[in-house]
């Protein structure tokens, strides 16, 4: 491990970016003369009487610094790529085997289905977590069929589990382009420009109606919010699994959006009870009494019924767009 | 008994973590306790007591909260040993953002939420900076990415801890949150144990009641403004 308080600061602001970060977050500014300084030189010369109105002191501070530094250079490399989560059954609540192995592997769609307080949460907060028999259901998870590195459940960095549901909201005021990019600059990579133009074309196919980049989150409607909510999970978030909470059907693409997540290689789980959706999912965990009850393989005869359905829904969205437009039903 | 600080901002959430943190204990037959603290009034030790969990009430009133807290915490502890508690959980709101009421040795929680804004991790003190577990709450209403920029704030200005989401209202989160604090070490007593930072100072003529305006009223740690 690299001593960081002695490399020169200008030499650690070159190779790592993030230091800037750190003065931000504990508002220390650097004079031009002091780069050539160790942090250990700079952090000694700060007032100890000013350090300690702000709540630190020096010690103090060359001890986050170093643990920051190593907690962001540790990271990335030392945990494995996911290839496929295994779930492996534990017990439902009355305390019955669910006797199921389940492997799930980058780019599927499995569709979640039970009522409300079946355990659909219980079982994808086992998945977050990773449980290793450790949790109410005594499930175990696994990844690329190994049990996982125990670093993986707290290292934010790696969250198993990105979210979107319904009532999920933008809550900053920025535009488009500023949301996606500050989003694109907390990842640290390096491509940002890149990555947030490809949300915004992305997001823009998914949604009904257009928005610009300088157009402000707050003011997208529901469709065009949800469109870039699934444009830049997909894109930028590093959750391997994606947990969509039902996808409304209005304003968006709800196609589109499963296969930009299916091309960017997220595991999609999705919690639905909608007969498109369904279909368009590869499997259907049955959730009953907190338990896996039972695994529906979607067959080539089920997915027959697609194409009506499908016809169904464009119907409801003409005829919703007529109301829209102001016009008179005419059938 | 185990002991652990929960602090945070007003409203963040840390009541709800904490009754469902403690629904998770129940079910391992753990008993478990609360000592709230609070300025002017409080109504969650009601929250409490409809839940059957023994609580204690400590309003600061006219004092610097955490001043008041770290003069009665010693003898909460001694409070909850006596009920045969295994383990008592300290409620205190920052109510300003320099508060520090985490203590050397004993767990300390900070609960912020998602809503407070993505700049609000640096502005807050040593309650979030020297926290051991940070809590993240309210993240079921916000969008994926201003979840993941909060949480890398959070780790920027506090790489060491752990970072967990929880929610207050589902209880999404919280029985890992309890196996996580299940791993605080069991203590007898808080006598001869330190603060793990200063707590804010006063001691001002405004502290002894002044209420006139000017430099002729002004005695003591005053400080002034630069133009």
């Amino acid at each position: 491990m690299k001593d960081f308080l002695s490399l020169s600061i200008a030499n650690l602001l070159n190779e790592y970016i993030f230091v800037y970060d750190f003065l931000d977050s504990y508002d220390l500014k650097l004079k031009d003369d002091e780069l050539s300084k160790s942090f250990r030189e700079f952090f000694d010369s700060l007032d100890e009487d000013k350090l300690e109105e702000k709540g630190l002191s020096i010690d103090l501070l060359k001890e986050q610094f170093v643990n920051f530094m190593n907690a962001m250079t540790a990271d990335a490399d030392t945990i494995e790529e996911l290839e496929s989560i295994t779930i492996v059954g534990g017990v439902n609540k009355y305390g019955e085997p669910e006797n199921v192995e389940l492997t799930i592997r980058k780019g599927e769609v499995i569709c979640i289905v039970g009522p409300t307080g079946s355990g659909k949460s219980r079982l994808l907060a086992d998945i977050e977590w990773l449980a290793q028999k450790d949790t109410p259901t005594r499930r175990q998870i696994l990844i690329n069929g190994k049990v996982p590195d125990k670093k993986r459940r707290f290292s934010i960095d790696h969250k198993m589990v990105a979210q979107l549901s319904q009532n999920m909201n933008f809550v900053m005021d920025l535009t488009v382009e500023e949301f996606v990019r500050m989003h694109a600059e907390s990842r640290l990579i390096e491509n940002a420009d890149e990555k947030v133009s490809a949300i915004i074309d992305e997001a823009n196919k998914l949604a009904g109606e257009q928005f610009q980049a300088n157009t402000p989150v707050t003011s997208l409607s529901g469709g065009q919010s949800r469109a870039l909510m699934i444009a830049d999970t997909a894109i930028l978030s590093r959750s391997p699994i994606i947990l969509i909470d039902e996808i409304e059907n209005a304003g968006i693409d709800r196609k589109k959006a499963l296969e930009l997540l299916v091309k960017e290689e997220k595991i999609v789980l999705m919690a639905t009870h909608d007969p498109i959706l369904a279909l368009m999912g590869d499997r259907r965990l049955v959730i009953k009494n907190g338990g896996i009850s039972k695994i529906i393989e979607v067959s080539e005869e089920e997915r027959q019924h697609l194409p009506y359905l499908q016809a169904l829904d464009e119907k409801l969205v003409s005829l919703r767009n007529q109301i829209r437009n102001g016009e008179i039903l005419n059938e | 008994m185990k002991f652990i600080t929960i602090s945070g901002p007003p409203s963040s959430g840390k009541t709800s973590v904490i009754l469902k943190v403690i629904e998770s204990y129940k079910l391992q037959n753990q008993r478990c306790g609360v000592v709230k603290f609070d300025c002017l009034l409080t109504e969650d030790d009601k929250l409490y007591e409809t839940k059957g969990i023994p609580v204690k009430k400590g309003l600061s009133g006219g004092l610097c909260p955490d001043h008041y807290f770290v003069s009665n915490v010693e003898a909460c502890v001694e409070w909850g040993i006596e009920l045969g508690l295994d383990l008592l959980i300290s409620e205190s709101a920052g109510l300003c953002n320099r508060c520090s009421p985490h203590i050397r040795g004993v767990t300390a929680v900070c609960v912020i939420d998602n809503l407070s804004g993505v700049n609000t991790p640096k502005k807050i003190g040593p309650m979030l900076k020297f926290a051991d577990i940070v809590v993240i709450t309210k993240g079921d209403i916000v969008s994926q990415a201003e979840r993941e920029v909060f949480a890398s704030r959070v780790k920027v200005v506090n790489p060491r801890a752990v970072i967990m989401h929880v929610n207050g209202i589902t209880g999404q989160g919280a029985f890992e949150l309890a196996t996580v604090l299940n791993d605080t070490e069991d203590i007898d007593t808080l006598k001869g144990k330190q603060l793990r930072f200063s707590m804010p100072a006063a001691l001002c003529s405004y502290c002894l009641g002044e209420t006139r305006i000017g430099d002729a009223y002004q005695m003591g740690n005053v400080k002034k403004m630069d133009f």
